[in-house]
């Protein structure tokens, strides 16, 4: 517990860190987001407007009053108004969140489907041709650029056969083809580790008691191995699951399916500040729970880890 | 087929023609890249295009080849920068240890804890879009896995009877580092790298798609395709071809990297991601 407890603050002090960070970068770099506040109405612009919108914004402050002043309202969850639509920026990104975490399960949900029965089937059928197969498709699964494969989608499903919507959200249909890509771009890591340690795992001599002791074949595989082997593809997964939001930005700009994503890519184009920056904190946030809970299950799963970590503390 | 492919020499071949082909492109290109012919857009292929034209009427065949030098081209200065960077750093951490390496560590740790896209989208979003700025940002992500692979093998190699007994010789740590250290960090560094090419391009690529990489009219693989997505209905043939190409070009990485990898017998070490 004393650890998990040190563990929290080194995170929180993180946070912190990267919040200081992300407000001194931004304030350095090139793009003036007042001229582009003022150009969305395409109408010329003058140098006192852009002065009295500075004024306004507090920019001609000191650096160091700007922060504590962004601080002082971050504690009043008030990560301040976009500057585009003018919406409270915890509020738009609240609001995208869903969309996001929806789109991101469901591809976790098409890799798994995938992933699982292919890894499974190539560790049991070694050098068979089942495992050839998953061979290939992990390869050229690594190497295909996810946003081409739902171009390729996109064409096939809804401008060939017209089944699929291409763009936007709202039913489970518009879930279906961005998961799809985003899942099977994913799936393709996971076959080959699932194997690789499903193959680990069999030859462990606690399966070879198991056999001794008389349990079935499929007992020992989906019982013994099958669990023992979730160790290293969670660890992974915690990390991917990272690579997995990173893939969703792609994917919801493809798509156009309004994410959490598609709202920061637009946000970074239009130099709107307080938007990235509150994406940056909630990125980091969740990177610190996603830490926190690969941790967590290690326990769970590895009875090693497990009883080690209830001996010291 | 796979495993004849990487055991014969026919990937190295293979990677070798890629690479001769990229260099000389823009001697091969039949037209000039970004010449734009509004009469003569939108063009299937034909003997005089070979792959069609884009919407500006600008050869789509003489493009890839542009696109070649912009995205691998910049995935090799990537990956030079970082290791650079990394394997440095990752060699003085390892070797002179103490306080210095705890601290560098700490820092690598924070690097490694955010996924590489959303570090490299956040670094981009920070310094605004552009090709330079996303090297930048590609390279902040990447180091961090060289620093920890130099460092991790640093630290193996320096329990090793021999290096104690250069020390023992009076040998210096210039002199240590230099002939000892490099020669092995470096075997180790060559196999990550080249896994990690194919992964910096689809991460080039992809960004570019969305509009945190290289600008149009920079023909770039995946601005390319996010330029012809408008024109998905009419010439679905120019968003075929730069995918086609990407893919290719990774594919050949990767089984590259899987070759190099048998080849040395590292596994994939602390530094992969």
């Amino acid at each position: 517990m004393k650890q998990a407890g040190k563990r929290l603050f080194e995170l929180v002090l993180f946070l912190f860190i990267l919040s200081f960070i992300s407000f001194v970068f931004m304030k350095a770099a090139p793009g003036d987001p007042v001229r582009y506040m003022l150009n969305i109405d395409d109408v010329s612009i003058t140098d006192e407007q852009v002065e009295e919108l500075r004024n306004e914004l507090g920019f001609n402050e000191p650096l160091y009053v700007q922060y504590w002043n962004w601080l002082i309202r971050f504690f009043q969850f008030d990560l301040g108004e976009s500057y585009m639509t003018k919406q409270p920026v915890l509020q738009e990104l609240i609001n995208k969140v869903p969309s996001t975490l929806a789109l991101t399960f469901s591809s976790m949900a098409v890799m798994m489907l995938i992933a699982a029965p292919i890894g499974t089937l190539a560790a049991l059928y070694k050098n068979k041709w089942i495992d050839h197969l998953s061979r290939i498709f992990a390869l050229i699964g690594a190497s295909v650029p996810s946003f081409w494969l739902g171009l390729l989608f996109m064409q096939l499903f809804s401008v060939k056969l017209g089944i699929l919507p291409a763009m936007g959200k709202g039913t489970f249909l518009h879930l279906l083809l961005p998961s799809l890509t985003l899942g099977i771009a994913m799936a393709a890591v996971y076959v080959r580790l699932l194997r690789s340690s499903l193959l680990e795992s069999l030859g462990q001599d606690f399966i070879k008691s198991a056999r001794a002791r008389g349990l079935s074949q499929k007992r020992i595989f989906f019982f013994h191995a099958f669990r023992h082997s979730l160790t290293p593809v969670i660890t992974i997964f915690g990390v991917s699951l990272g690579s997995l939001l990173g893939g969703t930005v792609i994917i919801e700009v493809l798509f156009a399916y309004p994410g959490v994503g598609k709202l920061v890519v637009e946000a970074i184009v239009r130099r709107d500040y307080p938007v990235i920056q509150g994406y940056i904190l909630f990125m980091g946030l969740f990177v610190v729970m996603i830490n926190l809970l690969v941790d967590l299950s290690y326990r769970y799963l590895n009875p090693e880890i497990r009883l080690r970590g209830g001996d010291k503390g | 087929m796979i495993n004849r492919l990487r055991t014969t020499n026919s990937v190295i071949l293979l990677m070798g023609l890629f690479l001769i082909a990229i260099i000389i492109a823009p001697f091969i290109a039949p037209f000039d890249p970004n010449q734009v012919n509004m009469a003569n857009r939108l063009k299937p292929v034909s003997l005089e295009h070979f792959l069609g034209t884009d919407h500006l009427g600008r050869d789509v065949f003489s493009r890839i080849l542009a696109g070649a030098q912009t995205t691998v081209g910049t995935s090799f200065l990537v990956l030079a920068i970082s290791l650079l960077l990394g394997v440095p750093i990752g060699l003085v951490s390892g070797y002179i240890g103490g306080r210095l390496d705890r601290i560098l560590m700490r820092v690598v740790d924070a690097f490694m804890a955010f996924p590489d896209y959303i570090a490299a989208i956040i670094l981009s979003g920070l310094l605004g879009p552009g090709i330079f700025n996303l090297i930048f940002a590609i390279v902040m992500v990447k180091w961090v896995g060289y620093a920890r692979l130099a460092r991790s093998t640093v630290l193996t190699e320096k329990q090793k009877d021999y290096i104690l007994i250069a020390k023992v010789n009076g040998v210096g740590s210039m002199n240590i580092l230099r002939r000892h250290m490099i020669p092995h960090v470096l075997g180790n560094v060559m196999v990550l790298a080249t896994l990690d090419a194919g992964k910096i391009i689809l991460m080039i690529a992809s960004l570019s798609y969305i509009g945190l990489g290289a600008q149009p009219p920079t023909p770039e693989w995946g601005a390319m395709l996010n330029e012809a997505k408008a024109f998905f209905y009419n010439a679905p043939h120019l968003m075929l071809i730069p995918g086609l190409a990407i893919m290719v070009i990774v594919l050949i990485f990767n089984l590259f990297g899987d070759y190099l990898r048998d080849y040395y017998d590292v596994k994939n070490q602390n530094g992969g991601r």
